[in-house]
């Protein structure tokens, strides 16, 4: 495996230089395990397009989206205005983030507080390398095997979009089914407002097994998500069936580059 | 002019009029309700709205993605919207003291009109049955949750077993007028075509009041007549009390809807001065609001913008967003249609205490949050916005369901506590765990 080639903004400046895009990487993909492996695909998909990515390092600093979805908006203006103060000290003009929540906050919540950035998620990016030529996938290990991918509520719901996530997953050859809730009409993952960070309210079901168990019912070899928080969730969900070993909950920045060896 | 005629003028006018301005009282009551709600700006971009309108509240577009009911409500609708034609002809006829007054002037138009709205009436006849069977037989499960119980599930029934005695009526008259013209004794003017030629009643007048006498068959007419305008006033004057209002918010509602992603919050402003105050010493925050100080968030329903206690009077109860909701598909008990029927209720006692202390509210102890809708609620939601997606009529619960939180939260530190420790790790760490600052690029390494 060859090495992991990151510089921070911090970087670019002393070197005079301009990165194209600032890579958001997250709390969850800095700090998670599980996460943190799918920002070593998305970055590795970087690498080998050689796209000239930044990310802050240290610098960077939680979007705030837990705090405003639990009812705590000043924390997340506070959050809100110090990491613009740093993008914006940076001149950054283009964000790629490796999570809906991120993703969704950063572009609709941080303009009328002085952010203001061209954002996209990182399928939307995967899709735009793909249809210029700047990845190729050829076949892969997908090939053949049977995809479901579960809508994140902030990228699909939340921002419309759907098909990204999708045209990505097109290049793979698998057999892409769907879940009878997806898209507009997708199951949340129980992980959104905040719900990640507290026990579930009384019910008499958790939601992860609900979503877990409409996607196992279609008996796929892979659950594809584009967040970090459903990949939790998810994960989960397929522990609690015990079929770990069969099915796997992958992000598709993950499918593109073990479909690609990196 | 005989002195009956007369007579059945001067009821007429005096009922139309009366059940008029009772509907006018009521409504400007609503609209007195919605307008105690916080001002927000709903008028840009009109081109969009206006085909958000007619997509949405005039073509129904999100109905369509349950097709079963959306046909079956569709039926309704339609006939519905053309009836009012005729009704223009029914109260000119009423006023005047006509019969069937439009028809030698329309001629074949009119027979066309009268037998299209027949027809829609009979496709309204079988929705109707339809949907008391969706309710009662087949028991449709969110058309059935306990949440309706009592007034909401009454409501229901009264308007569909109402919709079906105003057909019946449609039919009486026209059956029994059919009857009368074919044997020349119609009030309406001979046009020596034996049949006024209506499609379904030229054939069912016969079977259902062949035999009578002229007599009877006048007298079947004008309770058909009468009980028609009857019940157009009844439900006009019902309207303000039931969900059944959405059939006239809906177009409002959906024009002044929400229009940018569905994932975007509002930014508190009010939040904005105080972070810039905090984090700037130079910054001098604009002059204090006159009308003292602002809530952070919701507790009340005055706290509420009007749009959202527009959103309120104009839900439907139908429940879609209750049956899309992560929370009470897995038994929590957040609902958010009851968030919205919850937050009409609780304005509709707020209105009330205000027309009994003169326009004034008097302080009653109560309040949306806490006795209407509880933090348990509120905690559940996961904000995935499925309820405004379902939503036929583009209703936000989601937005009622942060305002609130946002009260629980920053009035009165109500959160529950692993909220708290999330909070503490972010002010302190930059991150919702805690995870010290200076390792956030440690994964490059690892
Ligand atoms: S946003 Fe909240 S209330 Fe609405 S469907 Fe999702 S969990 Fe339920
Ligand atoms: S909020 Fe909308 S979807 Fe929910 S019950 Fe009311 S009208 Fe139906």
């Amino acid at each position: 495996m060859s090495e992991l080639s990151v510089k921070t903004m911090a970087d670019y400046m002393a070197s005079g230089e301009t990165p194209e895009i600032l890579f958001w990487v997250g709390c969850s993909g800095s700090f998670d395990d599980r996460a943190k492996k799918i920002t070593k695909a998305i970055v590795k998909i970087l690498n080998h397009a050689n796209v000239k990515f930044a990310v802050l390092g240290t610098e960077e600093s939680c979007t705030g989206d837990p705090a405003k979805r639990a009812g705590n908006e000043f924390l997340f203006q506070m959050q809100a205005m110090t990491n613009i103060a740093v993008m914006n000290g940076y001149e950054v003009k283009k964000i790629v983030t490796g999570c809906p929540h991120c993703f969704n906050t950063i572009k609709n919540e941080y303009p009328s507080l002085g952010g203001n950035y061209e954002v996209v998620h990182h399928t939307q990016l995967l899709q735009d390398l793909l249809n210029t030529g700047r990845i190729k996938i050829e076949g892969g290990s997908f090939k053949g095997k049977k995809i479901t991918f579960h809508d994140p509520c902030y990228l699909g719901r939340g921002n419309d979009v759907y098909e990204a996530p999708r045209s990505v997953m097109l290049n793979l050859d698998a057999e892409l089914a769907e879940m009878k809730r997806s898209r507009q009409n997708g199951l949340c993952c129980g992980a959104g407002g905040a719900q990640m960070f507290k026990e579930a309210e009384k019910g008499n079901k958790e939601v992860n097994i609900e979503r877990t168990e409409e996607a196992l019912a279609l008996n796929p070899d892979v659950i594809a998500v584009g967040c970090p928080f459903c990949n939790t969730m998810m994960t989960d969900g397929v522990k609690h069936f015990n079929k770990e070993q069969s099915v796997k909950v992958l992000d598709v920045a993950e499918l593109i580059a073990q479909a690609n060896d990196l | 002019m005989t002195v009956w005629i007369m007579i059945s003028i001067i009821i007429f006018i005096l009922l139309f009029a009366g059940g008029s301005a009772f509907f006018f009282y009521n409504v400007s009551k609503i609209r007195r309700n919605i307008l105690l709600g916080k001002d927000i700006d709903r008028t840009d971009k009109p081109a969009e709205r206006i085909k958000t309108m007619i997509l949405v509240a005039f073509g129904q577009k999100k109905m369509f993605n349950r097709p079963i009911p959306a046909i079956l409500h569709l039926f309704l609708y339609v006939a519905f919207v053309i009836t009012q034609v005729e009704l223009i002809e029914i109260v000119l006829d009423g006023a005047l003291g006509n019969h069937r007054m439009f028809r030698p002037s329309l001629g074949g138009f009119y027979t066309f009109m009268v037998s299209f709205i027949e027809i829609l009436s009979v496709l309204a006849f079988i929705g109707t049955l339809a949907f008391l069977a969706r309710r009662n037989l087949l028991k449709v499960p969110r058309l059935v949750k306990s949440e309706l119980n009592g007034w909401p599930k009454l409501d229901a029934n009264f308007i569909l077993l109402g919709e079906i005695t105003l057909i019946c009526f449609i039919f009486m008259m026209n059956g029994a007028d059919e009857v009368l013209y074919s044997r020349g004794m119609s009030h309406a003017q001979n046009m020596g075509d034996g049949s006024l030629g209506l499609t379904i009643s030229s054939h069912l007048g016969p079977v259902l009041f062949g035999g009578m006498s002229e007599h009877s068959l006048h007298i079947i007419e004008r309770i058909g007549w009468w009980g028609h305008i009857c019940m157009v006033l009844g439900f006009l004057n019902y309207l303000p009390y039931s969900k059944h209002f959405h059939i006239l918010l809906a177009f409002p509602n959906v024009y002044y809807s929400n229009l940018e992603k569905k994932g975007k919050f509002t930014n508190l402003g009010s939040v904005t001065n105080e972070v810039k105050a905090m984090m700037d010493p130079s910054f001098t925050p604009p002059a204090a609001d006159p009308n003292g100080p602002m809530r952070f968030g919701a507790k009340e329903v005055t706290d509420l913008s009007w749009k959202q206690l527009l959103d309120s009077y104009t839900c439907t109860e139908c429940g879609r967003c209750t049956s899309a909701c992560p929370a009470n598909i897995t038994g929590k008990v957040l609902s958010p249609r009851l968030i919205m029927m919850k937050t009409r209720d609780r304005l509709e006692e707020v209105g009330k205490n205000m027309d009994a202390n003169k326009g004034e509210f008097k302080e009653d102890g109560k309040s949306l949050l806490h006795d209407y809708i509880t933090p348990e609620e509120l905690w559940a939601c996961t904000s995935c916005n499925a309820c405004v997606q379902e939503c036929p009529v583009n209703i936000d619960p989601l937005s009622i369901i942060m305002d609130l939180r946002r009260f629980l939260v920053m009035e009165q530190s109500a959160a529950p506590a692993e909220l708290n420790m999330m909070f503490n790790n972010m002010e302190n760490n930059g991150a919702p765990w805690q995870f010290s600052p200076s390792d956030r690029l440690n994964w490059k390494n690892e």
